[in-house]
């Protein structure tokens, strides 16, 4: 098991040099100038030359990524340019916020999609099966800024019992989530952002627990003479492994916020601030952001894999 | 305690306070969190991304404009819809730019509206080094085409019809050709032209810094050009990229016929002399275009050396007259800065500026 371990440790590297490469060139394809925010409109070439030497866009790409590589190996992530704050900063204070979300909405999503999924999948064809595929498909439908507006609509403005936005009174520096007049500030936001994840894992929960249920070794364990709850556990056992991989890439999306749910909510989490650096082309932020956020998935996958084959020996030698 | 939410977080350091720089051992961050200045206000607290507290300044050197509220809280919401909500659920006493759509909803809850016109214009740069509107008639064309007053409908009434670059308040206004809806004159300056399906690509942006609505304001402008003859091809990108083009100028985009970037328009070189003057070329100014013509140019050097006000004034009133009958922009709106607030918020007096005064604005229980 130990080998198995190093050796998916080992493979996470090359991903993410990969990623670092990826996302440091995605910034530079996109069209537009990170130094247009900073410079007034009427800026003559000169000043733009030196302001492009002083942030140290003048040297060529790939010098300027192993620069960068170089400065992120040792936890300097530079500095945004619209703020001056160190990014390394910005994306921490960022990603707490949106683990916030993500602590709520995730148990929401995962157990509401697996037990939609779970009942779907041991009654297929059946009236639930239907209704649950037919609200599973609604949730994946749904765009999730729409639903959040709906909500702040109906919760907030009409009758008045939620926050329409924001983390409280005094912001994320107030915000303490034992406290109801904080934790009322999560309640929209955790709904919205759940919704998607719990369409998708109940489709897969159903259509995994409906696979197995057709395999041979069901028929086998009935003619044991098990109990139909019994065959019901041994079937959820085995489809696991294939909702635990979906799980890993929702808890990445949950985790990496998301920029619609975020600026519909001035939630000021990892998915807000990319939003405002595209806006302003922060190059340094959207870099650092796009990084954490992508080893946060490659950290991810790589629990999940672990846990599959914990869960599913035949895969540790495959 | 005043509670405005803002359509962005840009507040600008305009100056150091030396003291306090070397207060917190010139650490930018640390200034950031703890600036110092000299105006009504007094830097309270922040928290980046999400707010920023000021509280009067007692020893204001002004008596008359020390902030009239105990606490003055700004909170970043780039959200329109968001911005609404939070006004109609009282978490915010008054928001920047509410929605077109929602000043129906928002006046029936007992807001307050409050539009002024003021210098920030929403019109389009033409490119004059290559295309169609290098020819005078096609600009007149482009202009005559366009039914302004639907354009004020869409905004739910949100803007004023832009004729000319300036507003008829301003001092150097003078009597410029005002080109009102005229979709047959349009046709025929374009057929005499020889331009007719006379085809334009306009850059424009899908949001952006006084961009107004950007998306359905340009879909109109298409949709009247088109019923005029032309045949718009509208090219829409980011507003980093548009600023990008912007600067650039003509010669870096000869497919680009026109850009609908919104400018300011405060004093006489941002309204007028920057979009025509050949000192103000892209990427040295903002003359994207490229427009050169010796007549102005003299008449804005002449300009620039006149420090008598009322010569100067009628120099510049000769300049906006000339600007006008040659087109030099595709007129359409003039932005009416509105703002919504609570009806407890008083005392505010909206002024023809990007800037606004909030000292004297006090909350009613």
């Amino acid at each position: 098991m130990s080998f198995y371990i190093l050796r998916r440790i080992l493979y996470a590297i090359p991903i993410a040099f990969g990623v670092s490469v990826v996302c440091f060139s995605l910034v530079y394809i996109a069209p537009g100038d990170p130094l247009q925010t900073v410079m007034p409109p009427d800026a003559t070439a000169e000043t733009i030359e030196i302001v492009k030497k002083a942030y140290g866009f003048d040297k060529p790409l790939p010098m300027q990524f192993l620069i960068w590589l170089g400065r992120v190996l040792t936890g300097d992530f530079g500095m945004s340019i619209s703020t001056r704050r160190p990014v390394f900063l910005e994306v921490s204070e960022a990603l707490a916020n949106t683990s916030l979300l993500a602590l709520f909405a995730v148990p929401l999503a995962f157990f509401t999609g697996y037990v939609m999924g779970a009942i779907a999948g041991c009654f297929p064809g059946r009236w639930i099966d239907r209704v649950v595929t037919g609200a599973a498909v609604i949730g994946v439908s749904l765009p999730n800024y729409w639903l959040g507006i709906v909500l702040v609509i109906f919760f907030a403005v009409e009758y008045m019992l939620l926050p329409a936005t924001g983390m409280g009174p005094n912001g994320s520096t107030g915000f303490h989530i034992l406290e109801w007049s904080s934790a009322r500030f999560l309640v929209l936001p955790v709904i919205t952002l759940s919704m998607i994840p719990v369409g998708i894992l109940s489709r897969t929960t159903r259509a995994a627990v409906a696979e197995v249920h057709n395999q041979d070794f069901v028929q086998t364990l009935r003619a044991k003479g098990l109990s139909e709850w019994a065959v019901t556990r041994h079937v959820l056992k085995n489809s696991l492994p294939q909702v635990l991989a979906v799980m890993g890439l929702q808890f990445g999306y949950l985790l990496g916020g998301s920029i619609l749910v975020e600026t519909v909510f001035t939630w000021p989490g990892s998915g807000f601030l990319l939003s405002k650096a595209i806006i302003n082309r922060d190059v340094p932020v959207l870099q650092g952001t796009i990084l954490t956020l992508s080893l946060v998935f490659v950290a991810i996958n790589l629990v999940v894999d672990l846990l599959q084959s914990l869960i599913d020996p035949r895969i540790r030698r495959a | 305690m005043t509670t405005v939410a803002l359509s962005s977080s840009a507040v600008a350091t305009r100056g150091i306070s030396p003291c306090r720089a070397k207060e917190v051992n010139n650490d930018w961050t640390q200034y950031a969190l703890k600036p110092s200045g000299t105006g009504p206000y007094k830097f309270d607290k922040t928290v980046p991304h999400q707010r920023l507290e000021f509280v009067p300044n007692t020893e204001y050197w002004d008596k008359a404009r020390v902030p009239k509220q105990d606490r003055l809280v700004l909170i970043p919401m780039p959200e329109a819809s968001t911005r609404t909500a939070a006004l109609l659920t009282g978490q915010v006493d008054w928001i920047e730019a509410p929605s077109p759509d929602a000043i129906d909803r928002l006046k029936s809850s007992g807001m307050q509206i409050v539009t002024r016109v003021y210098p920030h214009n929403w019109s389009y740069q033409l490119n004059f080094v290559k295309g169609p509107f290098t020819d005078k008639r096609v600009r007149q064309a482009a202009n005559y085409a366009l039914n302004r007053e639907d354009m004020k409908d869409l905004l739910n009434g949100l803007m004023l019809e832009q004729y000319t670059t300036l507003t008829p308040s301003t001092a150097y206004y003078g009597k410029p050709v005002l080109y009102k809806y005229d979709p047959g004159k349009a046709k025929a300056l374009l057929k005499e032209a020889g331009c007719l399906p006379c085809k334009v690509t306009f850059a424009i942006s899908t949001s952006g810094s006084g961009q107004m609505q950007p998306l359905p304001m340009n879909e109109l402008v298409k949709s009247q050009l088109d019923a005029a003859g032309f045949e718009v091809t509208l090219q829409s990108m980011d507003w980093n990229a548009l600023l990008q083009v912007g600067r650039g100028g003509a010669d870096a985009s000869p497919e680009i016929s026109a850009i609908n970037i919104s400018r300011a328009a405060q004093d006489p070189f941002n309204a007028l002399i920057r979009h025509v003057w050949t000192g103000a070329w892209a990427p040295k100014g903002a003359n994207w275009g490229h427009h050169g013509n010796p007549a102005m140019d003299k008449l804005i050097e002449s300009i620039l050396a006149e420090f008598d006000t009322t010569k100067r004034l009628a120099l510049l009133t000769q300049l906006h007259e000339m600007m006008s009958e040659e087109a030099v922009l595709i007129f359409v709106a003039h932005d009416l800065n509105p703002r919504a607030m609570s009806p407890k918020v008083k005392g505010f007096v909206q002024a023809q500026s990007w800037f606004q005064d909030l000292t004297p604005v006090t909350l009613s229980p």
